[in-house]
């Protein structure tokens, strides 16, 4: 083994023996760690399970649609010829048709509304299409809305991007929710490493003078703490970790059961594991930083 | 090997510890620095090893001017000299092999080598037996002899001593004097600040006496 290695593998165990040193300490800034981080890793669990819900990965969490319904007079050859036209906008990338009896079968489904409709004298849903647009901005669409609602025998168009703008923009504000709290207690984090390192290079005041004195550079007075800071930082994020899998193991059984309420399945899933990786990264880099912010600190005075 | 041109030193406010000091030791001399308490003694030694910087004139070690030294220099000129200190900085949540230990781990040592190196220079001032007990159990003179063999077990060339006899009662002084002669027997440069000449008289080859900074 070289020297480097030697010296490296001396501070790592030095590290792991100061934190073992004082145990109550230890955990209780460990805790302190864990839980400032486990807010914002319990708010991305929430936010990754939102996007699960609304069915979509990433941005696109659902396309908006037109949709657009027939008069009730209108017959079949008049749909064909409408679905044609449809079929021929630019900005149509598909069209499907439902039709008036399709309707009517899938509303019979429906338990509640199986009564209703069977006292209904005849049919009382037209055609229908449902159009997806190339182009899925508000503008185009809107236009697209505008164009068909003047064609003939087109009673309503309605689009639906409402919901989904709406959708968007909770899921934003979440997102920008969980950014805040990482930014926020993410400095909490380097603050609590800096308390503690400031308390260690104290505590070791006498050997870091005769060190100095015995010729130690000072990256082999510096390396210790800085592993002291990253691996406190490594192991509260681990504590985050537990909690919010904990968390979703306990709301795991309720949040089924009120999905169920509402005729849904829904499974919390656990924070993924890209994001526990990430979580990791950020608390041990994080305790880097305070460590590396509290030395520097230290050898001003 | 060692050089002192016109070094003064001087505290606020205005007080000078050194002044006009000049002189010089070649290599595997062996030299007294005297004076009473007080008389800028420990302040040379600690000059020497850029603990201090001199206010004018300059310090040269094996050439190097040691009062110009950049801060990160610092580290690779202390390891080539052995400090033993008058208050000897032991440190005590540590065991004997331990405290000498430090400077090789310091340094770089493989464990393996500095375990060898620890244990020749506990055997040379007499602790071998010891080595597991932390400094509190030691006496005043093992604590000295603990201190003289972390100070030498890097091998340097320059050790230096500040009164590393005071405290000491007689028969212990004897002894770790003659450990400072075995050193200097073996061509290791050797200053020694201490108000006891007579202990060391024998090897000595310089004696300098200071008296209020200035050398007589």
């Amino acid at each position: 083994m070289n020297a480097w290695l030697v010296q490296h593998l001396k501070a790592f165990t030095w590290a792991l023996r100061r934190l073992a040193a004082a145990p109550v300490n230890s955990l209780l800034s460990l805790l302190a760690i864990g839980i400032a981080l486990a807010l914002p890793a319990g708010g991305q669990m929430l936010l990754g399970n939102a996007l699960q819900f609304v069915g979509g990965s990433g941005n696109h969490t659902a396309t908006p649609q037109i949709s657009l319904f027939l008069a009730l007079d209108a017959d079949r050859k008049t749909a064909d010829g409408i679905a044609a036209r449809l079929k021929n906008l630019a900005n149509a990338k598909e069209v499907r048709f439902v039709s008036r009896e399709e309707a009517l079968k899938r509303m019979q489904a429906n338990e509640g509304l199986a009564d209703v409709i069977a006292a209904l004298p005849k049919n009382p849903f037209p055609d229908a299409f449902v159009v997806e647009p190339r182009d899925e901005s508000p503008a185009a669409t809107e236009s697209m809305r505008e164009e068909i609602s003047h064609w003939a025998k087109v009673e309503h168009v309605q689009l639906d991007s409402a919901w989904v703008r709406r959708l968007d923009a909770m899921l934003k504000l979440g997102r920008i929710g969980v950014a805040m709290l990482t930014l926020l207690l993410g400095l909490g984090l380097v603050a609590i490493t800096f308390t503690t390192i400031r308390l260690q290079v104290l505590a070791q005041r006498a050997e870091i003078e005769v060190s100095r004195l015995l010729g130690a550079a000072e990256s082999f007075i510096r390396r210790p703490f800085y592993y002291f800071g990253a691996l406190q930082g490594l192991a509260g994020g681990a504590v985050a970790w537990l909690i919010v899998s904990a968390m979703t193991a306990v709301l795991a059984g309720p949040v089924a059961d009120l999905a169920q309420l509402y005729n849904a399945s829904v499974t919390l899933m656990p924070l993924a594991t890209s994001d526990a990786l990430l979580l990791l990264l950020l608390a041990g880099s994080l305790g880097w930083l305070g460590a590396a912010l509290s030395l520097g600190q230290h050898s001003q005075n | 090997m060692i050089r002192f041109e016109h070094v003064a030193r001087r505290y606020p406010p205005g007080i000078d510890a050194l002044a006009d000091v000049s002189f010089e030791v070649a290599s595997g001399e062996m030299v007294l620095l005297g004076g009473h308490s007080g008389a800028g003694k420990t302040t040379l030694l600690k000059l020497l090893a850029a603990i201090e910087r001199p206010t004018s004139g300059t310090v040269l070690v094996n050439g190097q001017n040691v009062g110009a030294l950049k801060r990160a220099a610092i580290p690779y000129l202390r390891r080539k000299l052995g400090l033993v200190f008058q208050d000897q900085k032991l440190l005590f949540d540590r065991n004997a092999f331990e405290n000498v230990m430090l400077p090789l781990a310091i340094a770089g040592f493989s464990p393996k080598e500095s375990a060898k190196r620890v244990r020749a220079a506990l055997d040379k001032v007499g602790l071998l037996a010891r080595e597991k007990a932390l400094p509190i159990a030691l006496s005043g003179g093992e604590q000295q002899r603990l201190a003289i063999a972390r100070a030498v077990v890097g091998r340097p060339g320059i050790l230096l001593a500040d009164e590393p006899t005071a405290h000491l009662d007689p028969d212990t002084a004897k002894d770790v004097a003659a450990i400072f002669h075995d050193f200097h027997q073996v061509g290791v440069t050797v200053l020694i600040a201490t108000y006891d000449d007579a202990l060391f008289a024998a090897g000595a080859s310089q004696r300098l006496r200071l008296s209020h900074g200035r050398l007589s």
